[in-house]
């Protein structure tokens, strides 16, 4: 569904990511995994055409997608849950469900509202606080209202950049089972992750990035069963 | 002296310099002699603008404040208006001072606000000190109103008075080189560094121990006394002042030399402002769409060339990689 | 005592006025707070706009039509105003600061091509216009004897319809910002850019929006402007531009309510200030409070809407 090919993106004069490859089939999780500055964020910000790559391919369902402008590349069935959530904190989480669902605008409303009761169901406490500003939610939340607001959208493919972070291990827990379940419902997720073990968790396959490079690609199993890989590349898990 | 290092500016510079010290000998009538003193006097205000926006990065779009507060200033000193004759030496000195000290009340207000506010706070300003001038002519007239003041003293050394362009026209060249010099020996003294670091970064000046607040208002003090300078040697040219003199619109001339040329660049500022008294005499005939091509040049020099004719080069490398970072990230690395 | 008599007068002045301020200052902090930056030349938008108006009516009156009843000539005038002062926006937002902020250019930029814009348009509406001033022939459309009563004062109909249509105008905004999907789409690209993009938002149309709406509020001043003073010239975007500003700031700048509050605010003030001093320094009142603001309250009333760090 989603192919990186031989993927080179700068920051200035500073390479990023080196030669990438990377593959993600209709179906599946796949997780990115890498410690700090490794390029996970790039890579995420490379697929939906925020920075533009210098070399390399990325195709989308079997067509380019690099270079098009990030409205057109997200319209085509991507959606991201961003690093930190990045909530619009001064709109309510109903308005920022509401900006998930922008790009189905001509939808009928019965099936918007169909979307709305979805997340809803995923994330009951967001209906509590729906007309709430989502700056007053707490970590946990936001990180519900971000998914919950790119699920919005109907994605064929869900980006989900390190939806661990800054939260507290019950919750992650949690977190990712939902994660798990929203893929049960049909949708295919790549998640660039640090904390290795969960990520590996729920999904079939993981790419290992190191220095902007693919170093380590293998299923979930075999990743998590060998030792010397978690703490050579893997770091502290 | 400041004699630019790279090659064809160093050239440019010293060709500069041959025609202003043999400008009055073959120029063509006393009316471009008189375009010659003006290109100097105005070459002065712009590089005292240029100590408050080129070196401190301090956005004046208020300047002609100044401008107008030194020329009233020798006015008040030099005419029948308030009965005072001071000569010339005595009175400039006293404006130049009275004008800092304006400089620094103009700067007061401003040293907390950001970039585009603190334009707008000067422009402010300069509206204010326009306004006063015209009106302060009651219930006290202090500033002669609409009609301003005539009649000031033109410029004596030792009983000998000025009268023909050309005198003056040497009297502004020694004050521009006067200027340049000063210019110079700011830039590279520790106010100058001073300077640059609150330009490029003022939290991080801060933090380096150096007072900005200080730093500031040194700026406006001293860009200010450009102008009381600029400013007497107006009235004692001109032998009078108005209000209409000091309008907006001359703020952002003196700025468009500045940008023109290349903001902080000394040369720059000079052709800069060569450029912007000559070419509308050249043009004579098309006065009415003077501020027309003025401004659309404005706009297409932000486009294409902002940082002005004579690049510094420092600010060149940080222009470009401005534009070829992409947004700042949220999180963290990746 | 005398002023008392006049007082009620004078702070209804001062509310029409102000909501007037209001109005162009929504072009202000909308721009503001999408892109960071002063838009310099929205004063001469504004001035345009007064000349539209001034274009139709004049027309209208030469054409000798019949039966002039504001009813319909006002929204005739409005409308005309309006598009013409956005699709303006619209121009210098593409022609004259995208190319500038898109850059990352330093900040001084944008604010000299402003500058530069706006005295371009002042420069070319002297000269294809004239530079005496031009009247609006409002008696002709509102006749001097309509008059109502309001608290004590004695107000022409004239007043009335200002405070009305800008109070329409603005609440009008206020909706479209608060519930429509474009409304939400402006906020999400004044509060985070890069994540209104990656939701699906067109994010140089948007601007491109904002621009125009701004413009056309700000055209609609113009008219109302001009029917209330009836003199109009190349040169009033100027003053009335940077006081519409001093009402954006002051209210908050980026904020919209805060555009409203401030624009009224500074009305009366205004109105009470000329009561009281001499009226030549009329203008010295905006630029006061503006400064006052900006030293001791930079924030305004009702507080900033910008994200952290700066934009453009």
């Amino acid at each position: 569904m989603l192919k990186l090919t031989d993927v080179v993106t700068h920051y200035g004069p500073i390479r990023v990511l080196r030669s990438l490859n990377l593959e993600v089939h209709v179906g599946e999780i796949v997780c990115l995994l890498g410690g700090n500055a490794s390029g996970k964020s790039t890579t995420m910000k490379t697929i939906l055409g925020v920075v533009r790559p210098t070399e390399g391919r990325v195709e989308f369902e079997g067509q380019r997608i690099d270079g098009l402008p990030t409205e057109a590349i997200v319209r085509r069935g991507i959606s991201l849950v961003p690093e930190a959530r990045r909530i619009f904190a001064r709109m309510t989480v109903w308005e920022n469900l509401a900006m998930g669902a922008f790009t189905r605008q001509k939808a009928p409303p019965a099936e918007l509202a169909e979307d709305f009761e979805r997340v809803y169901a995923l994330f009951p406490r967001l209906n509590e606080r729906r007309d709430q500003p989502g700056g007053t939610l707490s970590g946990g939340e936001q990180q519900m209202l971000a998914i919950g607001r790119a699920l919005m959208a109907r994605p064929r493919l869900l980006l989900m950049d390190e939806p661990s972070m800054g939260l507290a291990p019950a919750l992650v827990e949690q977190v990712f089972d939902i994660i798990q379940a929203i893929n049960g419902q049909g949708t295919t997720i790549l998640v660039v992750e640090q904390n290795a073990t969960v990520a590996l968790g729920i999904a079939s396959r993981g790419y290992v990035l190191q220095g902007g490079r693919i170093v380590v690609h293998d299923t979930a199993t075999a990743l998590l069963a060998a030792d010397h890989i978690r703490r050579a590349y893997l770091g502290e898990d | 002296m400041p004699i630019p290092a790279s090659g064809w500016q160093r050239w440019l510079a010293w060709a500069l310099g041959v025609v202003a010290v043999v400008g009055p000998l073959v120029a063509p009538n006393d009316y471009w002699i008189g375009v010659m003193a003006r290109i100097c006097l105005y070459a002065t205000l712009a590089l005292g603008l240029n100590v408050v926006v080129g070196f401190a990065g301090l956005l004046d779009l208020g300047y002609v404040a100044f401008f107008g507060i030194g020329s009233y200033l020798y006015a008040f000193l030099a005419s029948p208006h308030f009965g005072l004759h001071l000569p010339f030496l005595a009175a400039v000195p006293i404006a130049i001072v009275g004008t800092a000290i304006s400089g620094i009340f103009i700067g007061a207000p401003t040293l907390r606000l950001r970039g585009d506010y603190l334009a707008i706070v000067t422009l402010g300003f300069g509206e204010i000190t326009y306004l006063l001038l015209i009106n302060l002519d009651r219930p006290v007239n202090i500033t002669g109103g609409p009609s301003g003041i005539i009649g000031i003293d033109p410029p004596a050394f030792a009983g000998f008075a000025l009268s023909r362009n050309t005198e003056y026209y040497y009297l502004f060249l020694a004050a521009l080189a006067l200027a340049l010099f000063a210019s110079a020996r700011l830039r590279h003294s520790r106010i100058g560094w001073a300077w640059q670091a609150v330009r490029e970064d003022e939290l991080a000046a801060r933090a380096m121990g150096i007072n900005t607040t200080v730093a500031k208002l040194q700026a406006f003090a001293i860009g200010a006394s450009f102008a009381g300078v600029g400013g007497s040697f107006l009235a004692s040219w001109q032998r009078s002042v108005f209000p209409d003199n000091f309008l907006f619109t001359e703020s952002i001339n003196i700025l468009a030399m500045v940008i023109l040329g290349g903001m902080g660049n000394l040369l720059g500022v000079v052709v800069g402002a060569a450029l912007l008294v000559a070419l509308p005499e050249i043009f004579r005939d098309l006065q009415a769409y003077r501020l027309l091509v003025f401004a659309l040049m404005l706009m297409v020099l932000m486009v294409f060339r902002p940082q002005g004719l004579l690049v510094e080069e420092a600010r060149r490398e940080e222009e470009t990689e401005a534009a070829v970072a992409p947004e700042p990230e949220a999180g963290a690395g990746g | 005592m005398d002023i008392l008599q006049i007082l009620p007068q004078q702070l209804v002045f001062g509310l029409a006025l102000g909501t007037v301020y209001g109005l162009i200052a929504l072009g202000y902090t909308m721009v503001y707070g999408i892109l960071f930056m002063i838009n310099f030349a929205h004063g001469e938008v504004f001035m345009i706009g007064a000349y539209v108006g001034w274009w139709v009516l004049t027309g209208l009156l030469q054409a000798q039509v019949g039966g002039l009843h504001p009813a319909w000539v006002l929204p005739l005038m409005l409308v005309h105003a309006m598009l013409f002062a956005g699709l303006l926006g619209v121009c210098l937002e593409r022609f004259a600061y995208r190319p500038l902020y898109m850059r990352g250019a330093t900040r001084l930029g944008p604010l000299i091509s402003a500058v530069g814009a706006s005295i371009f348009l002042q420069n070319a509406v002297m000269l294809t216009q004239g530079a005496r001033m031009k009247v609006y022939m409002t008696s002709l459309l509102f006749p001097r004897g309509w008059r109502v009563q309001i608290a004590g004062a004695n107000v022409s109909a004239l007043v009335v319809v200002m405070v009305v249509v800008a109070g329409l105008m603005m609440w009008g905004l206020h909706q479209l910002v608060q519930r429509t999907n474009l409304g939400r789409s402006i906020r999400a690209v004044a509060e985070d850019r890069e994540m209104a993009a990656i939701m699906g938002v067109n994010v140089r149309r948007v601007i491109g929006v904002t621009f125009f709406l701004g413009s056309a509020l700000g055209g609609a001043g113009g008219v109302l402007v001009g029917l209330y003073y009836t003199q109009i010239d190349f040169f009033m975007g100027y003053s009335a531009g940077l006081k519409a500003f001093t009402a954006a700031v002051l209210g908050g700048i980026g904020n919209i309510r805060g555009a409203m509050l401030g624009g009224i605010v500074l009305g009366l003030v205004e109105s009470l200030a000329v009561t009281f001093m001499n009226p030549a320094y009329k203008d010295v009142v905006a630029f006061v409070i503006l400064i006052l603001t900006l030293v001791f309250k930079p924030t305004g009333i009702l507080g900033e809407t910008v994200s952290d760090g700066e934009k453009v």
